[in-house]
């Protein structure tokens, strides 16, 4: 063998092995597989008190928008909630595969007044987002919001997967858990829910319409739902809570159906006190809300009135 | 217009014709529009079936297992009649999968048998040709007698599925799985090229969530196999399997148009051969076979003397450069009686087994609409078109549970999915009528109408939260669509593994609201087995898999109220 191949194969054969071992080398690991740390972030979008306003005002008229708007004034005007530049959220319930007359989805005409009063007050961009339960296509469209809320010039997104971050809320059942990240990455959050009968937890009004920031295996939560909505409840603080019960659902919730389980109240609610606006709109349905036990664990936690009237309530025919 | 215009006239319908075919499945798809709301029925824009209804082996398979010509396969007259006259121009110029065949084929190999002359040879007339014609007379004898397989191998309902259920889905894996990956380097500018690419890429081609299909594995081998038989024959699945080839094949007999050979001016350099697709010997001294040939005009195009030429009504005088023998289908009477008797033979195979009906697999639930268990049979081809447009993922191909004889016919799987109440997409898409195109009120029901039920929900109360863990829960309850609704709750008082009293609900089925839509199952919190599941018992297509004597009643009066 020439000295010139001995050279040449050996270093062929030793260049080989040395990039063998080092790949081995470079990726050896003692440590066992740990889970990515998720994402701790607060999500607390209120406004500073003030103390000359109530915390929650009820607007009886027969026109939705006016009644949203009389609410609205009622509480100290859009421009106290949103200031020029903000990144806007809405999240109505859009839950279902359901039509605005079968009352299981918010209603969409105020979704819509919703959007233009936040880009009228400057709002830099007005999101309208839920995580529906049925097909998120056939939600929104059916319900009338996806339409309503683009002519009213938002950005309607109906979630993916890739839309939702790995979160820990900290609380005391939900920890880690995906987020929608337009619930979180935003300045101002607005809870849009619709009153309805919910067989668990009696109502599904504004802390439960919350469920629809989550992903995963959300259904889980219903073991423990009363601690469930309270722990999100505390994670998560609205700008403003905004109850359509225009329609209220009174049996059969919170998918609905048949006309005759609705009740026409023609009422808006605005509130900054998330627990008050539940505990007025759920005597919609025919409920005291010391007998809703979400309501009174979310009292107990220091998230808000039960006995609204307290809070500052006020009433606008 | 030469010959070579002819020819690139020929690429360019191919190339066509493929376009149209894959854009059509790419739009069988629910697509979000906001606008206008006031429709209370969702339905596609346009008829995204229809390339599977120009498809005369379906058509013919059909009318002769359920007695009818359903909606548009009366277009498949169009491909059909100028068979009559011009032979096999679908295989050459239309046929979507013939064009992938023929594209693949074109790939230089480096292969000896791939080159020179014994391609040569290899693109001469072979026996194997024949097994078309066999498996083309045993669907039409199991179709005369309502056993409809043509769908398994006829090769638009072949591509639509696979490209529907297999090759989109794998895109969509694929590139998600490359997204996410490029995003972990953690160079942020890549990222947002990929993420960039991903959206172009997501708004051309992919649904809008991604779908995961059962058995695609079987569905994927089966193309891959396909394709790749390209690689040793040229064009084999057209040659030698396809029945569609073989029933146009047999339609070309009475033929004006066709190819003259010039015997004098020939050199016997055997580049027609050389370039020939359909191996129907279209060299001076061997006879043409016109039901073999795709009309793909390679030979004339490349033929160095113009010894071969295409055109109405060829002198067919038997010389030595076109050997006396008719052009007749290479098969003898004896073997296409063999064949067709085989084909009756399915009927008592498949219907004496305990597959069907007998035993039949208690989550053999099909989609809404779909017609009783043996016309569904007669008219499913199995194209996969309801699965790609289900919106909820929820419908899939089956491999064993509706029988061999139902191998890859549409089944709905609520854990993956469930039926989406107003949707009524799979019939609006069946190319065949297998699934009847309800309207939402059929779908629904009201009061004069019973709604469309394709199966009734059980609780499995061993699993169950409440029933067995003494946990809350309710989620069935929360998600059924019905009105009223199907699951109705009972307050009790359990013991829990402390003994300490808990107040649950439990949920119970009223079978006689419950349309089987899956939405249960679906959300049940019990993730990897449902607590509460459907089976097919109970569907409204079936007068005899049915539980309640009450519920028939029922749905009776109703009826008997709407006349």
């Amino acid at each position: 063998m020439r000295r010139r191949d001995f050279i040449k194969k050996t270093s062929q054969a030793v260049a080989l092995a040395a990039v063998t071992g080092g790949t081995g080398l470079l990726f050896h690991n003692r440590e066992t597989a740990r889970a990515n740390a998720p994402l701790v972030k607060g999500a607390d979008f209120g406004v500073a008190p003030d103390k000359t306003m109530p915390q929650i005002v009820l607007a009886r008229q027969t026109d939705p928008l006016n009644a949203l708007n009389s609410a609205l004034d009622g509480i100290g005007g859009i421009g106290r909630f949103i200031s020029p530049g903000d990144r806007v959220t809405v999240k109505p319930n859009v839950g279902w595969d359901r039509r605005p007359e079968q009352a299981a989805n918010t209603n969409p005409l105020l979704v819509g007044e919703m959007v233009r009063l936040c880009l009228a007050a400057g709002a830099g961009e007005v999101i309208v987002t839920d995580y529906s339960c049925n097909d998120p296509r056939r939600c929104f469209i059916r319900s009338g919001i996806g339409e309503a809320a683009e002519k009213a010039g938002a950005r309607v997104i109906l979630p993916q997967e890739k839309d939702f971050l790995n979160t820990n809320l900290d609380g005391e059942v939900l920890t880690v858990w995906p987020v929608l990240k337009y619930m979180v990455q935003t300045d101002r959050l607005i809870n849009m829910p619709i009153v309805k009968q919910h067989s668990l937890c009696s109502c599904t009004i504004g802390m439960k319409n919350l469920y629809g920031i989550l992903g995963g295996r959300r259904n889980q939560l219903h073991q423990q739902i009363d601690q469930s909505i309270v722990d999100l409840a505390d994670f998560c603080r609205p700008t403003l809570t905004v109850v359509d019960a225009t329609r209220v659902l009174l049996r059969g919730g919170p998918t609905g159906g048949s006309l005759d389980d609705v009740a026409r109240e023609d009422s808006v609610i605005c509130a900054t006190d998330p627990v008050a606006a539940d505990a007025r709109a759920a005597e919609f349905l025919g409920l005291r809300a010391d007998q809703v036990s979400h309501l009174v664990l979310a009292e107990r936690s220091g998230l808000g009135k039960i006995a609204y009237r307290e809070a500052g309530y006020k009433e606008i025919a | 217009m030469t010959v070579k215009t002819v020819r690139n006239l020929r690429r360019l319908s191919q190339a066509l014709f493929l376009f149209i075919f894959f854009f059509l499945i790419l739009k069988t798809t629910f697509e979000v529009s906001f606008n206008p709301t006031e429709a209370a029925e969702i339905r596609l824009p346009y008829p995204v079936s229809i390339a599977l209804q120009f498809d005369p082996l379906v058509a013919l398979a059909t009318l002769l297992s359920s007695g009818t010509l359903y909606k548009g396969l009366l277009w498949s007259l169009v491909i059909l009649i100028p068979t009559v006259f011009l032979g096999r121009f679908f295989c050459g110029w239309v046929c979507p999968l013939g064009t992938l065949n023929h594209w693949i084929s074109e790939i230089r190999s480096e292969r000896p048998r791939r080159k020179g002359t014994r391609l040569v040879d290899s693109n001469r007339y072979k026996k194997y040709q024949r097994i078309k014609y066999y498996i083309l007379l045993v669907f039409i004898g199991g179709a005369a007698l309502g056993v409809l397989q043509v769908g398994l191998l006829d090769p638009l309902s072949l591509l639509a599925r696979s490209i529907g259920t297999v090759l989109l889905p794998m895109l969509h894996t694929a590139s998600l799985d490359l997204l996410a990956w490029v995003k972990s380097i953690g160079f942020p500018p890549l990222g947002k090229i990929a993420q960039a690419g991903y959206n172009l890429l997501a708004a051309v081609l992919l649904p809008f969530r991604q779908a995961h299909f059962n058995t695609i594995f079987s569905l994927g081998l089966f193309f891959f196999i396909v394709l790749v038989l390209n690689r040793v024959f040229t064009r084999f699945w057209c040659r030698g399997i396809c029945p569609l080839g073989a029933m146009l094949g047999i339609f070309s007999r009475f033929s004006l148009f066709g190819l003259e050979k010039d015997e004098s001016s020939c050199d016997h350099c055997n580049k027609c051969l050389l370039f020939c697709q359909g191996a129907d010997n279209p060299d001076v001294g061997s006879r043409w076979r016109q039901p073999e040939c795709h009309l793909c005009l390679n030979c004339q195009a490349v033929c160095p003397r113009n010894s071969l030429k295409f055109k109405f009504f060829p002198d067919q005088t038997p010389t030595r450069a076109n050997p006396a023998g008719t052009q007749k289908v290479d098969i003898t009477r004896r073997k296409v009686t063999a064949s067709v008797v085989g084909g009756l033979a399915l009927f008592p195979l498949f219907r004496s087994g305990d597959d069907f009906e007998i035993n039949a697999d208690a989550r053999l639930i099909r989609p809404p609409g779909a017609l009783v268990e043996e016309e569904f049979l007669a008219r499913c081809i199995r194209c996969g078109q309801c699965m790609r447009v289900c919106p909820n993922n929820a419908l899939h191909p089956t491999l064993f549970e509706s029988g061999t004889e139902g191998i890859w016919t549409p089944i709905l799987i609520a854990k993956i999915g469930y039926c989406e109440p107003s949707c009524t997409l799979c019939g609006q898409v069946c190319p065949t009528g297998a699934i009847a195109e309800l309207s939402l009120k059929e779908k629904v029901g009201d009061r004069d109408l019973p709604p469309n039920r394709i199966g009734t929900a059980f609780v499995d109360r061993g699993r169950c939260l409440p029933w067995a863990m003494a946990t809350p829960c309710i989620v069935c309850e929360e998600w059924c669509p019905t009105s009223p609704k199907s699951i109705y709750l009972k307050d009790e008082i359990v013991l829990d593994g402390q003994g300490k009293e808990v107040s649950v609900k439990l949920p119970y089925v009223d079978a006689n609201l419950c349309t089987g839509c899956g939405a249960c199952e679906y959300a049940c919190p019990v993730s990897d087995k449902a607590a509460i599941y459907i089976t097919s018992v109970g569907e409204s297509r079936s007068p005899s898999n049915q539980v309640l004597l009450k519920r028939k009643k029922i749905e009776k009066e109703a009826t008997a109220r709407k006349s």
